[in-house]
């Protein structure tokens, strides 16, 4: 069997989610023999050509370097796959979507005239087309390796489940903090994929996995309101790792 | 004549950097490590945010050390708080950094800059010829992330953690079955120093100031005072006052030196050199028998450093864990008030500095956080300029291949920098 030629690429982002590929450990030497990883700058010095049967993508687009580089990806790739919150919606970096971007280099920077960057953190199907998405800030190792043995397999697509963080948490057995405790929780509208991991740690979901399929917020933004949380507060909640995406900056928008 | 190593793409970091060296009549005229790693501004974004957001988002930064992100922001909002965790928290707040130590330093040691002393592009080829060691060394840092995975629920971007201590208690029972693993854990933790001790170590000897907090009792991780191998001892809420801060036109990082001392470097080496007594004695008995000790001043025997935390990490987890007495309550509040504070914990890269200010609300007003690789970067681009005579006899390949290793020396982190590196080698023709 020929082996799958895959890049691993990063941009605007923290290096999290391509570190669950190296997380996979013994796993991963497995892995080598059935997957090439013909370009993985956090992993090899070695540098293949394309073109790349498979792109895993992290990161968010920020800078018009990266524009030039998620287009030359494109190119040379048969199939892109964005890992990840800042792939897959823009990530926290988007936050700056709200503000002056100006003013931000001037508060973190001496020089800010040296330092170069979009006006809006996107993901990078705000540029290129994008076959596959894996969420999650950072994406569960599980599911690259389940989506990745897909591939070898043929299986097109390939599918990772799409229950909300809600059911995971059902079939888990937990109580739920929100009904119990009255603690603000993203579970009801966000993609599931951690196991409900917040709520199992006695918190909210944070809703790093981003909006389910056909989430409706409204309906959690009304039983928030209705639980006396500050409408700041409640803004803060839809406005974390995910914010960029559409459904939960809808919200946001709500509380601007 | 002059020539130029140029790394357009620098492999086997966290994140996006490059180098350029130059050499001219056979000196290294200019060097820079620059970071292309795009802005994040995370400072700035801080602003607004509740103060109980900060260790979450911050975490964002690296997804290697997020827990050293969670530790410095939360000790530093807790000090504005005035919410002194108990013992049994401090404690578990021990076990998951330590847990992080071991995850962090074995991914950099194994399969980030071995392959450098052996001559290997990566730890995938280093392992046909090193199988044992690179099993057992992935075994290893499996066991740290699952150290990390169960107070933290994950072990990239954990969701326990909070200002004040932990969403809820962690069960006794939830942590001893870490000890299962842990016989394996400690005889690969010590076979994989030895190795380390063994492997061919590049001579570059560097009168350099060393920074690192210094421990009390124990090896330090979570607090300290902040001292130097040259006499500097100060808290931790003043280290932000001697510091001078620099930006290079090639570098999204910024760069910084100690007032009047210069530039200075933080990470294992430091820690180690200074709180080689508190190493544990069967780490240092292990070091002594192959004829290294402290302190050490050639940055490539950081390796032997981070080795010898990973060792001390997992020794010291068997006795966390074993005696963890449960807290009665998983955190504490504190008052929310008008306030700066500030923090230094030891990330697996070095200190890593936080500063927050809030507002009586408990809104972020102002942040600041001094990641371990912008305070490097000084020193990386001087060790460059230090193997000048090697540099230029080498042939190209061969001195961006040293240039490339004396970068990794440090471990650097990008992602956290940019708040880091593109290696470019220019060769002039001399004149």
């Amino acid at each position: 069997m020929r082996k799958l030629k895959v890049a691993v690429y990063k941009f605007s982002s923290c290096d999290g989610c391509q570190l669950q590929f190296l997380n996979l450990e013994d796993e991963l030497l497995q892995l080598s023999d059935l997957i090439e990883f013909a370009l993985f700058y956090e992993a090899r010095r070695f540098v293949g050509s394309g073109p790349y049967d498979v792109a895993f993508v992290e990161g968010s687009i920020s800078t018009p370097h990266e524009v030039e580089l998620i287009k030359k990806v494109r190119e040379e790739s048969k199939v892109l796959v964005a890992i990840g919150a800042c792939a897959t919606s823009g990530g926290i970096q988007a936050l700056r979507n709200w503000a002056d971007a100006e003013e931000y280099k001037r508060y973190v920077y001496p020089r800010p005239e040296w330092v170069e960057v979009l006006r809006y953190a996107e993901p990078p199907s705000k540029y290129v087309k994008v076959d596959y998405e894996i969420r999650g800030c950072p994406v569960s190792k599980d599911q690259l390796l389940s989506f990745v043995l897909q591939l070898l397999k043929g299986k097109t697509p390939p599918t990772l489940p799409v229950d909300s963080v809600c059911v995971e948490c059902k079939r888990r057995g937990n109580v739920c903090v929100l009904v119990a405790k009255g603690i603000p929780c993203l579970g009801p509208v966000t993609m599931g994929g951690c196991g409900a991991l917040c709520p199992s740690y006695g918190r909210g979901c944070y809703g790093c996995y981003g909006p389910m399929i056909d989430p409706k917020p409204d309906a959690l933004n009304a039983r928030f309101k209705e639980l006396n949380i500050k409408p700041k507060e409640i803004q803060l909640l839809f406005k974390q790792f995910t914010n960029w995406s559409k459904e939960f900056r809808k919200v946001v928008e709500e509380y601007e | 004549m002059s020539k130029v190593i140029k790394v357009d793409y620098l492999a086997r970091v966290e994140g996006e950097g490059n180098l350029f060296v130059e050499l001219s009549d056979g000196r290294v005229s200019r060097v820079e490590v620059g970071i292309f790693e795009a802005p994040r501004f995370f400072e700035a974004f801080l602003r607004g945010r509740k103060y109980y957001e900060v260790p979450d988002i911050t975490a964002r930064i690296c997804g290697i050390c997020p827990i050293a992100y969670i530790m410095s922001s939360s000790r530093a909002l807790e000090k504005i708080l005035g919410a002194e965790v108990p013992e049994e928290v401090r404690k578990l707040r021990r076990i998951v950094y330590l847990g992080e130590w071991i995850e962090s330093h074995v991914l950099h040691i194994l399969m980030l800059h071995a392959p450098d002393f052996l001559g290997y592009e990566s730890v995938l080829s280093m392992a046909r010829d090193y199988p044992d060691i690179v099993r057992k060394g992935m075994k290893l840092k499996g066991w740290g992330n699952q150290v990390i995975s169960v107070v933290g629920g994950r072990s990239v971007h954990p969701v326990s953690c909070r200002v004040g201590g932990f969403h809820r208690i962690i069960r006794r029972d939830e942590l001893l079955p870490l000890l299962k693993g842990l016989g394996q854990a400690r005889d690969y933790a010590r076979e994989l120093l030895e190795w380390v001790l063994k492997l061919p170590m590049p001579d570059l000897k560097r009168d350099v100031e060393l920074v690192s907090l210094r421990g009390v009792g124990e090896y330090p991780i979570l607090e300290g005072r902040v001292v130097s191998n040259k006499g500097l001892n100060v808290p931790e809420d003043v280290f932000e006052n001697i510091l001078v801060v620099e930006q290079a036109k090639y570098s999204t990082s910024l760069r910084y030196a100690l007032k009047d001392r210069g530039h200075y470097v933080v990470g294992p080496l430091a820690r180690y050199n200074n709180n080689y007594d508190l190493l544990d004695p069967e780490v240092r008995g292990v070091v002594e028998s192959y004829g290294y000790g402290a302190p050490l001043h050639n940055s490539f025997q950081s390796i032997i450093a981070r080795a010898a935390e990973v060792y001390h990490a997992v020794l010291e987890l068997e006795e966390l864990i074993s005696n963890y007495r449960e807290p009665q309550q998983p955190y504490v509040e504190g008052v929310v008030r008008r306030g700066v504070g500030a923090a230094i914990t030891e990330a697996p890269r070095g200190m890593l500095y936080h500063r927050y200010e809030i507002n009586e609300r408990g809104y972020v007003i102002n942040a600041n956080i001094i990641p371990p690789t912008s305070q490097n970067l000084a020193s990386i681009e001087e060790d460059l300029l230090a193997l000048s005579d090697k540099l230029a006899t080498l042939n190209l390949e061969e001195a961006q291949w040293l240039a490339e290793q004396t970068i990794r020396n440090y471990d650097p982190c990008i992602s956290c920098a940019t708040h880091f590196l593109k290696i470019r080698y220019v060769t002039h023709p001399k004149p």
